[in-house]
């Protein structure tokens, strides 16, 4: 009996000054489900960063040879000995339809190796290496190594996913950075200055609400120059979906503000003589950050589907940009999907991510507040 | 009440301003004029429009004014149901939508009206039975719903019933419909075709409102009044529908008006994978012409009959609850 109390009471000292951030933690860390959406989304990201080094073909070669090739399993053990491989494919005519089909010739094995040599690439936009996760013994991977299958163009459907996956969760991100900047000055003025600036806001809010964003982000995407490069339409999709999804972080913020300019740390600090930008920033911003970074999580996920969507509909980002939703744009033809079901393959990380984000932010929220 | 109503009402009529503005910038986004496409079609037929005409036209169509004159005329024309002309199809614009308009608003409305059939007995089922095989079933569906963008969804149910049943899931008529006059027959027709787009559409939502309802559900069901009703003897049934449900649903209407331009913006993205006869194939392609008249106006009455429908469920929103009644009295 006496040996357990000291413990109790190390643990309740430990609550007792704790930071407010490690309250949070400790409080998320018991949410498994967002522990385990927390994981995956460090998962994917990890794949953003190492998108070259996953993926093992340039995502822009193509061969019309090797159109729609299904996917391909490896082979790790020969004889009961670990020698990873694939079988190549020979070309033979279908002797019905007369189509060029290919088929896997268990006879010609070809090494996989792990950490070998592909195409060239600059690891982290610094290091030019040509090291990849997977390579083939001789030859390129390019011509024999399909895990997911090839498109139409006949490109490597798993390389050109893990390029996919880069360009649509940085879109999310940077899409949320930017809602975040209107929301925060927008939703900030609202509910500190109160008044006819506040009423304006809240009814600009209520008009952006309830109209149907889809087609007003088709119109002005539509309106896109032909001639923009890649780069310049990622900015311009950002700033489209953007300006739509600030309004639920705007009403995040405004909420979070007049709930906390009642309080009376609020007047502690007016009655010492700070000034209006140091209330906010050194003693608003931090009691409610943690709201903040719950909502914003909860935002991303929204953001994914608006570029998904867009590109799908061919209004977003144009080839020879790769993202998810682009990727998913060729599996828009029914027939064709039926014929190569593996072009949908791109809908399993759009689905994965998005339910990982949905966890994470919940998580987040519950430990937003841990008092 | 009154003021309730006027506050609404001003507000639709803003929201109906704004849409007005945002659609005019879509129509005048695009590099050039009307003139230009105008000339461009002209010379890809093997005609030839000269410097002077094409002025005559600008001055005649008032393309030369500052943009808000072009604006007000604009708004003159659309008030009048006079659209302008779709190029591509060399008819009016207002033709040319025809019925697809009416056919989006049918699919929205069957989407909500059935999210609302689903969400309701599943709600209070989820909540009354906490933590029960069913609720959990419920739960894992509702984030299934929330995480799968529609058109995916429509995409998966289409390649599975190419693949295994060999059918067509699309379309909202039978092919002997397609090009026949309204008859009764027909809106048959349309009646069985509506659950699968509206089920897609509404997935999301129901999945939201089955959360809301079961969250607000359960908050009530642990308030003394239940237990009291309870311990008096009125049967369960009656305990739980009678109060705690009626109490429930008040946030679950209000959350209407936010549903609805959700699933008309959804039908648009639903409607080009299921080959939907609504005004969403007709946007995209319209779009890609860069046909701006046909899809500014489409952008224009999709915002206005989501304005409408969303006063029309303020209205009912007012009937369901009390206390907005009564708001305007204080």
């Amino acid at each position: 009996m006496d040996e357990a109390a000291p413990p109790a009471t190390a643990a309740e000292e430990r609550i007792s000054v704790a930071s407010q951030w490690q309250l949070m933690w400790w409080r998320f860390r018991r949410h498994r489900v967002a522990m385990a959406g927390t994981v995956v989304v460090l998962l994917f990201y990890g794949v953003v960063i190492f998108a070259d080094f996953l993926a093992y073909a340039s995502p822009t070669a193509s061969e019309a040879q090797r159109s729609l090739l299904p996917p391909q399993a490896i082979h790790w053990l020969d004889g009961g000995r670990y020698r990873p491989h694939v079988y190549a494919l020979r070309g033979a005519r279908d002797p019905v339809s007369l189509k060029r089909v290919y088929r896997p010739d268990p006879e010609r094995k070809i090494p996989v190796q792990l950490f070998g040599h592909g195409f060239p690439y600059r690891l982290l936009g610094l290091i030019p290496t040509d090291r990849h996760l997977l390579a083939v013994g001789e030859g390129r991977a390019e011509d024999t190594l399909f895990l997911f299958g090839t498109d139409e163009q006949g490109r490597d459907l798993w390389s050109r996913l893990m390029y996919g996956t880069r360009t649509s969760l940085t879109i999310g991100l940077c899409g949320v950075a930017l809602s975040l900047v209107l929301g925060v000055v927008l939703g900030g003025i609202s509910g500190f200055a109160g008044g006819a600036l506040d009423t304006a806001i809240q009814r600009l809010i209520e008009i952006l609400r309830s109209i149907p964003t889809i087609p007003l982000w088709m119109g002005l995407a539509a309106a896109l120059p032909n001639d923009w490069t890649v780069l310049q339409v990622y900015f311009a999709i950002t700033v489209i979906i953007s300006l739509v999804g600030w309004t639920e972080l705007a009403r995040v913020v405004r909420g979070r503000f007049l709930s906390l300019r009642e309080e009376e740390f609020v007047m502690a600090a007016e009655l010492a003589g700070c000034s209006r930008t140091r209330i906010i920033l050194s003693h608003l911003v931090p009691s409610f950050l943690s709201h903040i970074i719950a909502a914003t999580t909860l935002a991303i996920p929204a953001m994914i589907i608006s570029e998904t969507s867009l590109s799908f509909l061919g209004l977003g980002l144009r080839p020879p940009a790769i993202s998810w939703g682009v990727l998913l744009q060729q599996a828009q033809n029914i027939q064709a999907l039926a014929i190569s079901p593996w072009l949908l393959v791109s809908a399993v990380p759009v689905i994965v991510v998005i339910i990982a984000f949905n966890f994470m932010g919940d998580g987040l929220r519950d430990a937003a507040d841990p008092y | 009440m009154l003021a309730y109503l006027t506050r609404r009402l001003v507000l639709a009529i803003l929201t109906v301003w704004a849409i007005s503005v945002l659609a005019f910038v879509i129509i005048q986004l695009p590099p050039g004029d009307y003139i230009t496409s105008y000339i461009a079609q002209m010379s890809a037929s093997g005609s030839f429009v000269t410097e002077q005409e094409a002025d005559a036209l600008r001055e005649q169509y008032g393309l030369n004014q500052p943009l808000w004159i072009q604006y007000l005329r604009w708004m003159k024309l659309v008030l009048r149901g006079n659209f302008g002309i779709a190029m591509e199809w060399q008819r009016p614009v207002a033709e040319v939508i025809g019925d697809r308009l009416w056919l989006t608003m049918v699919v929205s409305v069957a989407a909500i009206l059935l999210t609302w059939g689903l969400a309701l007995p599943i709600g209070i089922y989820s909540a009354v039975r906490q933590y029960s095989l069913g609720d959990y079933v419920a739960t894992f569906v509702g984030f299934i719903g929330l995480a799968v963008p529609s058109f995916l969804l429509a995409l998966v149910l289409m390649y599975l019933g190419f693949k295994y049943f060999n059918a067509n899931i699309g379309g909202l008529f039978s092919d002997e419909f397609v090009e026949a006059p309204w008859s009764l027959g027909k809106a048959w027709d349309l009646a069985k075709h509506l659950p699968l787009p509206a089920l897609i559409l509404g997935l999301a939502g129901t999945a939201q409102l089955i959360r809301i309802m079961r969250a607000n559900l359960l908050d009530e069901l642990r308030k003394p009044y239940v237990v009291t009703a309870r311990a008096r003897g009125l049967p369960e049934s009656r305990v739980i529908l009678k109060y705690p449900v009626r109490v429930a649903l008040n946030p679950f209407a209000s959350t209407v008006g936010y549903l609805l331009p959700y699933v008309v913006s959804g039908s648009i993205i639903v409607s080009l994978v299921l080959s939907l006869p609504t005004v969403g194939p007709l946007l995209l392609r319209a779009l890609i012409a860069q046909d701006m008249f046909l899809a500014g106006t489409i952008v224009l009455l999709l915002g206005v009959m989501t304005v409408i429908g969303t006063f029309l469920s303020d209205l009912l929103l007012m009937w369901i609850d009390p206390r907005i009644r009564s708001e305007g009295r204080r």
